[in-house]
């Protein structure tokens, strides 16, 4: 059965596969929860995909709403530009995150959601504070403003590589003594760790298939576009969909239609739903721009460049890297080392041997950084893993900058400029022999 | 006895040596000393004075260095302070440093660990975690073992033990030290003629270069002459600065606020010197001493997370009144996270209280005193004109 | 002949280099970029064609001179040449004006005569040798005689300079915009008849000479490829395959300048880059800084202009400086504000100046040290490369940070592009 005839062009101005259209109405079906929630007397948490608690906040019969993906839906709508100015005008800095202002510049125009309806005032703010310290000011703001209820789950760096014991037992404890409490009483419902095993189960299950996915891309020639098409792929286990059947039945429907674009030898589905030859294969570090996404995914497909890993498809959770498993055995610690494995909070020595791995496994021909003004969580040290990534590949590297949700921060001509010159410089270095490749 | 013009003097030139020539000479008098740099905002110093070593505290390059080779490793849209050390080390003023502390203060800084790691393999390198959680056994037992691994890894760098004793001792001489430093700031809250923000300042980046001892000695020579002083007093107003707890503002900046017409009454400049607010017990196990002093008797700022949404930016408020302050500058550097996203909460916590405040950005290395002081100079006036409203 | 040709479609000029099978140059041209991208590409093209006519002609004319400098033949020859398209845009501009006039316009038409025939008058002057020029294009000689002159005639006519002006507008873009008439051969012998009328002194062997004009002008110069480059534009006038990114153009033109170049940098009107490159000058790396005009060659402009001094001047005086005052911005929205704070502290300007121009070239060893920082031999090129000031502050971080490394700056920096896509053109061929 061909894929073909249930592609569909969406408001975002691309064409979309059947599992493109069933997470676009799982996040629908979501947003649509969230809205109704004062008539449904739903309780509603706030919190972040790096860290994201979603198995544990469904044990409460609670909604999960992501301030994160809010900023994507209305950067992707064009609408954030307008919220940002807003939110400058309130008196939050030009030089700080754009997702925040986003986000409070939304909530300050009545925090309309992509169906047109207001989202409540979360109910908790559960503040997972992981790989980005801007989180930890974003719901201290939402609280200032809001008068939100806080919880604050503190998860410490892995800044030498490796987890230990002492910050396990520091987010194990954390749970125990702040997060379940503070769930029970906003919801109302008592935990059971039985509920949060079964999620589990679900969430590991899923998993499998995530990883499955993302590693299709080391076929020649790449069935995914591993960071533009990536990010439909993510969707259902980074946000509210973690530790849901919905989201295993998602991620088997996936893996079926990318089983089917192997067979064919097809490359990725690109926007405008045209076949994309594959000239490039490219391995990119970096979240991407969301105001321009179909414009900025459009400059590499007309080019044949095909991105075959990313490392933003990491940052709600790394399942490949080590294979960490969501463990229903387990579950406290499970969640624990689940947010202490997020890609940003890795070291940065780490993040280099990741992105090396990625280069070699999945045939790369070259790197490139989409370094992103907002995120310095992401964006300090890019320069330096750009190096380094050309020492050890021996590839050439680029190197782009945009931003998340500000399109004042995207200029078209100097992003194509550098991007086309990038792929030239390959092109020229293949026709040229190239240098030797490192042993 | 020396003047205390001859003093901060002395203080001057260690402030605007880049090549740490006295942190060198300290190395350099006795076979087997080590010296550990560290950056803002707080690390436990004692544990590394304990394994005699001395605390070194880098604070950027500042704005006599030009940053040629550090620009390579940060885009446009970042503080300078990364740069700048990085400058500092590329240029191998830092070679003589053993040990880079990173303190958790940002992603900036969180991130340069591990780039200090890839281009210092042969140096200690460790990212300072603190716990934002507060709780005794939560945050506290996190905090205490996480004491012990840095302790651990000091020890490794010097193949001997640091003592329980050793901590002890040095606990006394930081109490002692932390003591003498709020006496400095207590003189200038009540008496700001005589002692005036910038030497103030450069008593306290002595701090960050000479051995604790020292600066102690220091800083008492600085409270007698200070008191030996006439000094005629001004009819500046009195603020408070808020922001500026890492990369540093250029002396140029801090001389213009004054020059304009406000007393510097408090600030969080090198906020290391008084991070803990209340002496650390020198009995018992000095571990668990300093992880509760963190715990319980820690300073509010930026780079830590308020638990109690209606105690936020109280601290500021309380400083104000304790400090007699008219108003409050926040003077962050540009592009500074923790600052510039606290600042609307702070702002707001002023405002209830009905305190005015203005602010501007700087850079370590800005040139442009003009717009400083016009904008500090406004301000005073306001507050003079309408203060008594 | 087989011919490679480069165009580089810049933001404020647009270049043209004609290389020849053996790789030489042959032929440079610019013009000044406009609305139409397709017409500056062909004036652009027709300049580098003349000249490289006028580069034949001198390979030939040794033989046929029997006395007399070579070389003022052919500046005379290029003079003449040029003038020769003056008066013909002139001519063209003409007629065009007149058929913009309004029906009720009375005395209008008597008035542009006058104008235009003043006009051509000054074609002979503009075009001395020895004369100086502000500018070789057209829009530039004709709009300054133009408001001059018709600000004069419209007064003595008791008429509004408005109306006049009007027209000029009008039609300055439609003649600006239509694509250069042929017509080779004349403009070669007429233009030779008027050198050698006027220059007594040079005595020539007539049939050598029909030879040399021979050479220069019969031999088709058979467009093989050419390729485009130039960015922030939606369409350059190339198919797809015959337009290379200006970055690698750049690069691989630095190298056939400079084989030996490792490093290139480009500071041009609003952007600066670093481009390193391989012994075949293919771009290994490159940064850019795009976002941001300070420090580039817009930036100077400003200063100068606060300073009510020429561009040119700026870098004499910065060199009479005596003392080093620091500048930490070239922010160009400050510049101004920066100045008289300065100034205002009684700062001298030339030390002013010569702070200036070390913070511009600091914010370029910025940008270097991205791209991978000074591998011998460095290259610079851009309008900023031809002010002694920045390129002695170039030299001091140069060696400070980088130690010895030869340091190549060529007058015809500006043309790098341009060459870059010509050697492109011509590898797609000869390979």
């Amino acid at each position: 059965m061909s894929t073909q005839s249930q592609n569909v062009t969406s408001d975002d101005g691309v064409v979309k596969e059947a599992s493109m259209l069933k997470q676009k109405a799982m996040i629908a079906d979501n947003y649509e929860k969230l809205t109704s929630a004062p008539e449904t007397g739903a309780k509603v948490a706030a919190t972040y995909v790096p860290g994201n608690l979603n198995e544990l906040i469904m044990c409460f019969d609670m909604l999960n709403n992501l301030p994160e993906i809010n900023a994507i839906q209305n950067g992707m709508r064009k609408k954030s530009g307008a919220m940002i100015t807003d939110a400058e005008k309130m008196g939050h800095s030009e030089d700080v995150c754009t997702y925040v202002k986003a986000d409070i510049g939304n909530m300050a125009k009545g925090s309309i959601a992509p169906n047109g309806k207001p989202l409540p005032v979360p109910d908790l703010l559960l503040l997972s504070y992981t790989g980005c310290f801007t989180f930890m000011k974003w719901f201290e703001l939402l609280r200032d403003q809001y008068g939100c209820r806080t919880t604050m789950l503190h998860v410490p760096y892995a800044a030498d590589g490796n987890t230990t014991q002492n910050m396990r037992d520091y987010v194990v404890k954390q749970l125990k003594e702040d997060v379940i409490p503070a769930l029970e009483e906003v919801s109302g419902v008592k935990f059971d760790i039985d509920r949060l095993r079964e999620h589990l189960r679900h969430s590991a299950a899923a998993e499998d298939d995530v990883v499955w996915v993302l590693e299709s891309g080391k076929n020649l020639p790449s069935p995914i576009d591993a960071y533009f098409g990536g990010v439909y792929y993510i969707g259902p286990i980074f946000t509210a969909f973690r530790g849901t059947e919905a989201a295993v039945d998602y991620y088997r429907l996936l893996r079926g239609e990318i089983e089917d674009r192997i067979a064919k030898e097809l490359g990725p589905v690109t926007p405008d739903g045209e076949p994309v030859e594959e000239k490039y294969r490219l391995v990119v570090e970096g979240p991407p721009n969301w105001t321009s996404f179909r414009d900025f995914w459009k400059m590499f497909s007309d080019e044949g460049a095909v991105v075959v890993a990313s490392t933003y498809t990491k940052v709600g959770g790394v399942y490949d890297y080590d294979g960490f498993r969501h463990d229903p055995n387990n579950p406290l610690e499970s969640l624990a080392d689940y947010c202490l494995g997020c890609y940003t909070n890795r070291n940065l020595p780490t993040r280099v041997d990741m992105i090396e791995k990625y280069m070699d496994d999945f045939q790369a021909d070259g790197f490139l950084v989409n370094s992103i003004k907002s995120c310095n969580s992401f964006s300090a040290g890019q320069l330096m893993m750009m190096r380094e990534i050309e020492t050890r590949t021996g590839k050439p590297a680029a190197f782009i900058e945009t931003d998340l949700v500000d399109p004042r921060y995207f200029s078209p001509a100097n992003v194509k400029n550098r991007l086309e010159s990038y792929f030239q410089m390959i092109e020229q270095k293949r026709r040229g022999g190239g240098p030797a490749k490192a042993a | 006895m020396r003047t205390t013009d001859q003093i901060i003097d002395f203080c001057q030139e260690l402030y605007d040596d880049m090549d740490f020539a006295a942190a060198k000479a300290w190395k350099e008098a006795a076979p087997g000393r080590k010296v550990i740099g560290y950056m803002p905002v707080y690390v436990p110093r004692e544990i590394i004075h304990a394994g005699g070593m001395l605390p070194l505290g880098i604070l950027g390059g500042g704005d006599n260095l030009e940053v040629i080779h550090g620009d390579a490793y940060y885009q446009s849209y970042i503080c300078r302070i990364p740069r700048s050390t990085i400058e500092l080390a590329i240029t191998g003023r830092l070679d003589f440093v053993d040990g880079m502390l990173f303190p958790s203060i940002c992603d900036v800084i969180r991130n340069l660990s591990g780039m200090w790691k890839m281009m210092k393999p042969d140096v200690y390198v460790r990212y300072f975690d603190v716990p934002q959680n507060y709780l005794d056994d939560v945050g506290g037992t996190y905090y205490a073992e996480e004491l012990r691994e840095l302790k651990r890894g000091l020890e490794a760098l010097i193949g001997r033990e640091i003592t329980d004793d050793a901590i002890r001792q040095s606990i006394t001489l930081y109490n002692d030290n932390r003591d003498l430093v709020n006496e400095v700031y207590a003189l200038r809250a009540t008496e700001p003629w005589k002692a005036p923000a910038k030497e103030v300042y450069l008593l306290m980046r002595a701090g960050m270069v000479l051995p604790v001892e020292d600066h102690s000695a220091l800083i008492r020579e600085y409270l007698a002459a200070a008191a030996a002083n006439d000094r005629p007093m001004r009819d500046n107003c009195r603020i408070i600065l808020q922001g500026s707890f890492c990369e540093q503002p250029p002396l140029g900046l801090i001389k213009s606020i004054e020059l304009a017409g406000c007393y510097i009454v408090d600030d969080d400049y090198m906020l290391v010197n008084r991070w803990l607010t209340d002496a650390v017990p020198a009995d018992g196990d000095p571990i668990d001493n300093l992880a509760d002093a963190f715990i319980k008797h820690s300073t509010d700022t930026a780079a830590k997370y308020e638990p109690d949404g209606s105690r936020k930016g109280k601290y500021l408020v309380e400083a104000v009144k304790d400090r007699a302050a008219e108003g409050v500058i926040f003077a962050a550097p540009s592009f500074c996270d923790p600052a510039l996203l606290d600042r609307p909460m702070l702002a707001n916590a002023l405002s209830k209280a009905s305190v005015p405040y203005i602010s501007f950005k700087y850079a370590e290395n800005s040139g442009q005193m003009q717009p400083i002081r016009e904008q500090a100079g406004t301000f005073a006036d306001t507050i003079k004109l309408w203060g008594e409203a | 002949m087989k011919c490679f040709i480069g165009i580089d479609l810049g933001s404020t000029t647009t270049k043209a280099v004609l290389l020849d099978e053996a790789g030489d140059v042959l032929g440079r041209g610019i013009t000044n970029s406009r609305s139409n991208y397709a017409t500056a590409t062909a004036v652009a093209k027709q300049e580098a064609r003349t000249d490289a006519r006028l580069t034949l002609f001198r390979r030939h004319f040794d033989d046929a001179l029997v006395a007399g400098d070579p070389q003022a033949v052919i500046n005379g020859l290029e003079l003449a040449i040029k003038r020769e398209h003056f008066v013909k845009q002139l001519a063209d501009l003409k007629e065009t004006c007149i058929s913009h006039i309004p029906a009720d316009a009375g005395g209008v038409a008597d008035a542009l005569d006058e104008v235009f025939s003043r006009l051509g008058d000054e074609a002979d002057d503009l075009f001395a040798p020895g004369a100086e020029r502000k500018s070789d294009f057209f829009r530039d000689l004709a709009g300054a005689k133009f408001m001059q002159i018709g600000e004069q005639v419209t007064k003595d006519a008791g008429l509004g300079f408005d109306t006049v002006l009007n027209l000029y507008d009008k039609s300055i873009i439609e003649v600006e915009n239509r694509p250069p008439e042929g017509g080779v051969r004349s403009s070669f012998t007429d233009a030779l008849a008027h050198v050698l009328e006027n220059a007594p002194e040079i005595e020539v062997d007539e049939t050598k000479v029909g030879d040399a004009v021979s050479a220069a002008v019969d031999v088709d110069l058979e467009e093989t490829y050419v390729v485009g480059t130039g960015y922030g534009r939606v369409t350059l006038p190339f198919p797809k395959e015959h337009i290379r990114s200006e970055i690698l153009c750049h690069g691989l033109g630095a190298h056939v300048m400079y084989p030996d170049t490792r490093t290139v940098l480009d500071i041009g009107g609003q952007d600066t880059k670093a481009i390193q490159v391989d012994p075949d000058g293919v771009v290994e790396n490159f940064q850019m800084n795009d976002r941001c005009a300070a420090g580039c060659g817009r930036y100077l402009g400003y200063i100068a202009d606060e300073m009510n001094m020429g561009l040119h001047e700026l870098g004499p005086m910065a060199m009479k400086a005596t003392k080093s005052v620091r500048i930490n911005s070239t922010c160009t929205v400050f510049a101004g504000a920066e100045l008289r704070d300065r100034l205002s502290l009684g700062e001298k300007r030339e030390d002013i100046l010569a702070g200036l121009h070390r913070a511009i070239i600091l914010r370029a060893m910025s940008i270097i040290s991205r791209s991978g920082g000074i591998t011998d031999q460095f290259t610079f090129t851009g309008g900023v490369a031809n002010n002694g000031a920045a390129v002695k502050e170039l030299e001091k971080l140069i060696e400070e940070n980088y130690g010895e490394v030869t340091i190549n700056i060529d007058p015809a920096s500006i043309y790098t592009g341009a060459l870059g896509a010509a050697t492109f053109a011509s590898r797609e061929v000869i390979h």
